[in-house]
């Protein structure tokens, strides 16, 4: 039978599984929305129309974070590319899979500086796990299976796969259909290396696990969560392990590093063995790398052998998938109580609270919002959020209890990140509720998703934190530029209300004054998509922080002694 | 994925890496690395781009397409860095990447004789 490359490439993504993608048509990809179109024959394919190609790419985020699969989007030549170039840099450095199939003008213009003409492929060289520029028709039978297989082996990633109109107009006679590309398992790790690091973990005295993002794509929270309570090892998360353990659990020190409550900065300074996995020693959570852990020799469990050592020089690398090391250690440890390390641990979490008004004072005090939000969200609500100051009291204050129930932009930082990672964490989980929290600051740089949104009537609500300002560049501003507030504040504030109506979507503000915190609960409580505006002090800090290249010991806890660090 | 040959054990480190307060960085190293990769228009950019914007040294190239054409033969000059290792797992990660080896035989200077006589200095 024959086929063109466009039918090809809908039939492979058909294959993969794929029921979902998220893009924008252009003229350049047109031939595959052709195909997508399928009057002909029954699609499978479920095409969501972003308004914005960053809006696509990150929509296929929220969907790849939720299952872990990887997300599909779709995007035109020139600016169609260059708009989802951050969210496939962002997949780079959260280790999302994702696979970004962009048109290209045809073989034939490549280089003339054609219409919509831009280098694809090397712009989307350096933030890919791996690209392709499909030359030929009978290459997308090749391409297409390894583009999921390279996005979902090992440690997962972008891909980008850009395809010339001409190729996807072209024709091939087809006989047989490659098999799908899957993900290949890791190679074992060696017997010796667990045996090696049960050991030294047995000799150890203040052991410390350090999760992260690579624990929840590994699916390894279960036997992270047992390691811990066999070594009584207290155990901090990176902003992308949040809901690998649940916060509740006796030994959870919360997130470590820049923003950590100051007593898991404290511990980690006390430990003699630090075990990491599928951490990568990220600078917003080791501080001053040199100062990071003086006292411990580190193990670090990653499926990536780039990692290790890349940062801080281990004793010892297990290179594998975290789940399979971490159970084959379970196999191989007894239990070992800890009694004065775990009192240690309870103690220095007791004594370094987050400071933050009570909330009958100041319900909407952004600590107190999200610790309200951790009472009436239900355990499996699916919490995204945008980059800067709520990003990090939701990582503070929200307790995440599941794995892939807190998407958030965390290597790149992206703003503008959780409104379609919301939409496309709702598409993936349907019947589960998503709300994404989000700023004032950072929820116009993907504002037009409310209308992709209001057409899908997802269950998705969007809490604005609103401070009328950059709030985390002005609190950087206040610590450590001399209160010098230089382009933070906003004079024009959208009413975000009146703004959602406009797209056809519930929109209310919360009055400090009338029991805001009741009319919050009220207004998640009804279904539909909607946008909740929640003014918040100007002043506001996230608190304690590490003044950026400091030692994590180093942490400001009240904004007036900062003076000093400026 | 690629199964990197001949590379040192990425898990390998010498007890001397243990010490909790040496965080002294590792000294400048230069190697010849020979690369066997797979031979497309893009080979040659995902390679050099990953020395630029990793910020490893690189001092010289030499690439020759190998007799069926699928493959070529790669030699890298990485003089003074201190990331040696780190150099050789990174590229071992590239998909066009299919070995990286160290070729001590070929001593630096290797490079500068391939130039014609009029150019080398």
């Amino acid at each position: 039978m024959k086929f063109t490359g466009a039918q090809l490439l809908r039939i492979l993504l058909e294959r993969q599984g794929v029921r979902v993608v998220a893009g924008i048509p252009g003229g350049a990809n047109l031939p595959l929305y052709d195909a997508l179109h399928t009057v002909d024959t029954p699609g499978v394919i479920r095409h969501i129309l972003a308004r914005h190609e960053q809006g696509a790419g990150f929509i296929a985020q929220g969907m790849a974070r939720v299952t872990g699969r990887a997300g599909v989007c779709l995007a035109t030549s020139g600016p169609g590319a260059t708009n989802l170039l951050t969210a496939i840099a962002d997949a780079r450095l959260d280790s999302v899979p994702l696979v970004a199939i962009t048109g290209q003008v045809p073989l034939s213009l490549i280089g003339t500086d054609a219409f919509q003409e831009v280098d694809t492929y090397g712009l989307t060289l350096p933030v890919t796990k791996h690209n392709f520029l499909v030359r030929d028709v009978a290459e997308l039978l090749e391409i297409v299976p390894l583009a999921f297989e390279l996005a979902e082996s090992g440690r997962p990633g972008p891909v980008a796969v850009d395809v010339p109109k001409d190729v996807q107009n072209a024709t091939l006679e087809l006989r047989e259909w490659p098999a799908p590309g899957r993900p290949r398992p890791a190679p074992p790790c060696p017997e010796e290396r667990l045996d090696a690091l049960a050991a030294r973990l047995a000799a150890a005295q203040r052991p410390v696990l350090y999760l992260g993002g690579g624990v929840i794509s590994a699916g390894a929270a279960e036997p992270a969560c047992a390691l811990a309570h066999r070594l009584s090892a207290p155990t901090v998360c990176t902003l992308m392990a949040l809901g690998a353990m649940p916060p509740a659990d006796p030994l959870f020190m919360g997130m470590l590093g820049m923003h950590a409550a100051r007593g898991t900065n404290l511990l980690l300074d006390e430990a003699d063995l630090l075990l990491a996995v599928g951490a990568r020693f990220d600078d917003r959570a080791t501080g001053k790398v040199a100062e990071f852990c003086p006292h411990a020799v580190i193990a670090h469990v990653d499926i990536d052998p780039a990692e290790i050592g890349k940062i801080k020089p281990p004793f010892l690398g297990l290179v594998g998938d975290a789940a399979d090391i971490l159970r084959r250690l379970l196999d191989r440890l007894p239990a070992q109580d800890r009694p004065v390390w775990r009192r240690r641990a309870v103690a220095l979490r007791a004594a370094h609270p987050l400071h933050h008004p009570p909330r009958a004072a100041d319900p909407l005090h952004p600590v107190n919002l999200c610790r309200f939000l951790g009472e009436i969200l239900h355990s499996d609500t699916i919490v995204t959020t945008d980059v800067g100051q709520h990003q990090m009291w939701v990582a503070q204050a929200y307790p995440v209890r599941r794995p892939r129930t807190l998407l958030t932009s965390g290597g790149l930082g992206t703003m503008g990140f959780g409104l379609p990672a919301a939409i496309g964490a709702a598409l993936a989980a349907p019947g589960r509720p998503v709300v994404c929290v989000s700023g004032d600051g950072s929820i116009l740089m993907n504002i037009q998703e409310l209308a992709t949104l209001a057409e899908l009537e997802l269950p998705v609500a969007v809490l604005v934190f609103n401070n009328a300002q950059l709030g985390l560049v002005r609190q950087q501003q206040e610590l450590f530029y001399g209160r010098r507030y230089a382009a933070a504040h906003f004079t024009a504030v959208p009413d975000f209300a009146a703004l959602a109506r406009a797209f056809d979507v519930r929109g209310l503000r919360l009055d400090p004054q009338r029991d805001p915190l009741a009319a919050l609960a009220g207004a998640l409580s009804m279904p539909g998509p909607c946008v909740i505006d929640i003014p918040v002090h100007e002043e506001a800090n996230v608190l304690p922080m590490v003044p950026p290249g400091a030692a994590n010991r180093h942490m400001i806890v009240h904004p007036e002694p900062a003076a000093a660090h400026a | 994925m690629p199964e990197p040959t001949a590379l040192p054990d990425p898990t390998e480190s010498g007890p001397e890496a243990c010490h909790p307060l040496d965080d002294k960085p590792p000294a400048a190293r230069t190697a010849v690395l020979e690369l066997r990769v797979r031979n497309h228009p893009g080979t040659m950019s995902h390679v050099t781009g990953l020395f630029a914007r990793r910020g490893f040294n690189l001092d010289a190239i030499v690439c020759v397409p190998e007799a069926d054409g699928a493959t070529s033969r790669m030699l890298l000059l990485v003089a003074g860095e201190p990331r040696l290792e780190q150099v050789e797992r990174q590229l071992a990660k590239l998909y066009d990447v299919l070995t990286v080896r160290h070729r001590p035989d070929l001593a630096p200077g290797f490079f500068g004789r391939l130039l014609p006589p009029d150019v080398a200095s």
